[in-house]
């Protein structure tokens, strides 16, 4: 076992509303628990892995991440069974979705 | 006639000869144990005894999916004082007893297409110089040197049924048998052939009598392996969202009506997405209406929503016999009501008629060559090289055709010509973090290794014109130079050293330009990646959309 953490500052991207949890721990797989919360604009990822020895990967992953989203305010948390940087990336991006989409459906 | 006539007649006749004394030495040695043609399974061995010389070519039928392993498995017991140095041809080696008789000196050389099950023992054999391997082929191209320079002498096939005379039945599996027993019918050889059941009557004849020596019922059915069966359960969603990009950024952009499919779970899935996710962008009778492919259980949800008017196969697929004679539209079924196969027709098929190839691989390197052979194994080609290559020889023109070979030709001062769609579709790291993308194939240490003349490329890079991963489509065809074009690879080759190793603003350069495609440029919402998309999550949804007619394997049944 193996803890990541990344501080991404100066988000543009605010989060609000309700925490999401996306996807579930499994061989190869992960969850990814996102909420918004008061960082002074800062968007905080805690990644618990199982696979010992990817910090250059996930630093990468987590980087271009931040480069897509630009998130702000927003804590992310990983519970990482050795899923592939794909599966990664894609929970993260189901994840900001899912939250920006309940948003939008609120305001509605 | 005179004697310089006759004797002219002698010179240009001794195959036709040598059959007929091998004909005669068997007849010798079996005496009551042969019924006309029919040959006494308790018997084989002495007919092999009696039928084979030394050194004979001895075309062994057997490829992916059926095999005749009862005379596979004889051949391992016959008098190495009467028969040895065989030259065996092999479509695949997959049954230990292909390689048991180069152990036993029985056969010392071998050409053949591919081992995928048996690739590490042939090397080691190959290594201690027990065998001697002629050359690695593609189906086609071994096919092909059965009429040319590798005619066999004997031939050893599988069919369903025999009846009397000789005449085969080799039902939807037929596959390759018409082309070896023609090879080695007509040009004085000697075609064995083995079957489930003599009967009186056959439901259809695939192979004509007077092309067959012998027949011998076997004690068991022929084995044949589902290896065209895909669980949907194991698909995963970056599958899907692969299958999604596939569908949008290739299929549809380039309105492909008539394709081939690999046989992994990636192509799988971009068929269960058919009655979905395409059907709702409208595709439907605009793309993916003509197939060279398997019966593949997963097709069955597209072709019940009408989106597949016909398919062509190399072979059949265990359980999907019902369902393909009930759907004689579809497929190429006789008026028995089961459908006929053909390896080799449908391997032309699928070069000449289709517009496009997709399928996975291994490894890709940076000009796009892409391999699957891995150290210690050698595994050979079989079908892909033919799937996956540009038919410099098609004249017929097509949308997706023209479309591809403009884009390739765009801005250079050439004639105009069409060009396939070839299609290599990967997740950048397979099982354990082997990443698909490197800087140089396993294939040049294999070529090292086992002294081949060339590193065993599966699809050259000049060949491929797309690269699909979870990160975005590569349009290999819109390059312009080498520069670009390895760029535009480790623009999509994600976080493998190679991925990491990309030029940054070159690859979002390229992306400016539709070189590269992200799913977001596609207008692709990640969030519908979920299995809920496939047409069938699993098995039992296969045989429902079926209507029952599916009956899969033992092994596939999980509920």
């Amino acid at each position: 076992m193996e803890t990541l953490k990344y501080r991404f500052e100066q988000g543009r991207r605010s989060l609000a509303g309700m925490p999401q949890l996306v996807g579930v721990v499994g061989s190869g797989n992960l969850e990814v628990l996102i909420e918004p919360s008061p960082l002074q604009g800062a968007c905080e990822i805690e990644v618990r892995t199982a696979a010992v020895g990817f910090g250059a990967t996930w630093q990468a992953v987590m980087a271009d991440f931040h480069d897509r989203w630009s998130l702000a305010d927003a804590r992310i948390s990983i519970n990482d069974m050795g899923a592939t940087p794909a599966v990664v990336s894609l929970r993260l991006d189901q994840a900001v979705e899912s939250l920006t989409g309940a948003v939008s459906k609120e305001s509605a | 006639m005179t004697q310089s006539e006759s004797q002219a007649g002698l010179r240009w006749t001794t195959q036709q000869r040598n059959r007929s004394d091998r004909l005669a030495r068997v007849q010798a040695a079996l005496g009551g144990a042969l019924d006309g043609k029919i040959v006494q399974a308790s018997h084989i061995v002495e007919l092999f005894n009696a039928v084979l010389e030394p050194g004979d070519r001895v075309c062994l039928e057997g490829n992916n999916q059926k095999q005749a392993d009862f005379l596979g498995k004889a051949l391992t017991r016959v008098d190495t004082t009467r028969v040895h140095d065989l030259h065996m041809l092999l479509s695949v080696l997959s049954l230990p007893e292909h390689l048991d008789v180069f152990d036993k000196g029985i056969a010392s050389k071998l050409d053949f297409s591919f081992s995928g099950p048996q690739a590490g023992r042939l090397a080691k054999l190959a290594q201690s110089g027990k065998l001697n391997i002629g050359a690695i082929h593609t189906y086609l191209e071994l096919f092909s040197r059965y009429f040319i320079d590798l005619t066999p002498r004997v031939s050893l096939v599988a069919a369903e049924m025999a009846d009397r005379e000789g005449n085969l039945y080799t039902g939807a599996n037929t596959e390759d048998t018409p082309a070896i027993a023609e090879a080695t019918a007509f040009k004085s050889g000697i075609v064995i052939a083995q079957v489930n059941r003599v009967v009186d009557k056959l439901p259809r004849v695939d192979i004509p009598g007077d092309w067959v020596g012998y027949v011998v019922q076997s004690p068991t059915p022929y084995y044949i392996e589902p290896l065209f069966t895909r669980d949907p359960a194991l698909i995963s969603e970056i599958q899907v969202l692969m299958a999604m990009m596939a569908i949008k950024g290739i299929y549809a952009e380039y309105e492909i009506e008539r394709l081939n499919h690999g046989i992994g779970f990636d192509t799988a899935a971009i068929e269960l997405l058919l009655p979905t996710y395409a059907a709702d962008l409208g595709l439907k009778g605009k793309i993916a209406r003509h197939w060279a492919l398997n019966p593949h259980p997963a097709l069955i949800p597209a072709i019940e929503a009408g989106f597949v008017e016909s398919v062509h196969s190399f072979g059949s697929e265990l359980g999907m016999e019902k369902y393909i004679s009930a759907r004689p539209d579809v497929f190429f079924v006789g008026p028995d009501g089961s459908m006929r196969s053909n390896r080799a027709f449908c391997q032309a098929a699928g070069h000449y008629a289709c517009d496009m190839f997709i399928g996975s691989t291994l490894q890709i390197d940076l000009q796009g060559n892409s391999s699957t052979a891995t150290l210690g194994r050698i595994a050979g080609f079989g079908g892909a090289p033919n799937m996956g290559a540009d038919a410099r020889g098609r004249r017929h023109p097509s949308k997706a055709w023209l479309k591809a070979g403009e884009q390739a030709r765009a801005g250079r001062d050439t004639i105009p010509r069409g060009q396939k769609l070839v299609v290599q579709m990967v997740e950048t790291f397979r099982e354990h973090m082997a990443p698909a993308f490197v800087e140089k194939l396993d294939a040049w240490q294999l070529a090292e290794q086992a002294n081949m003349a060339l590193p065993p490329v599966m699809i050259y890079g000049d060949d491929v014109t797309h690269i699909l991963t979870e990160e975005g489509i590569a349009n290999l065809l819109l390059c312009r130079t080498v520069e670009e074009r390895e760029q535009a690879i480790r623009g999509v080759a994600g976080y493998t050293p190679v991925g990491m190793g990309r030029d940054k603003r070159m690859v979002e350069n390229l992306r400016d330009r539709g070189i590269i495609k992200r799913p977001e440029d596609l207008g692709i919402d990640k969030r519908m990646a979920t299995r809920d998309l496939l047409a069938a999550k699993n098995m039992k949804g296969l045989v429902r959309a079926s209507g029952g007619l599916y009956d899969p394997p033992k092994r596939f049944r999980n509920w």
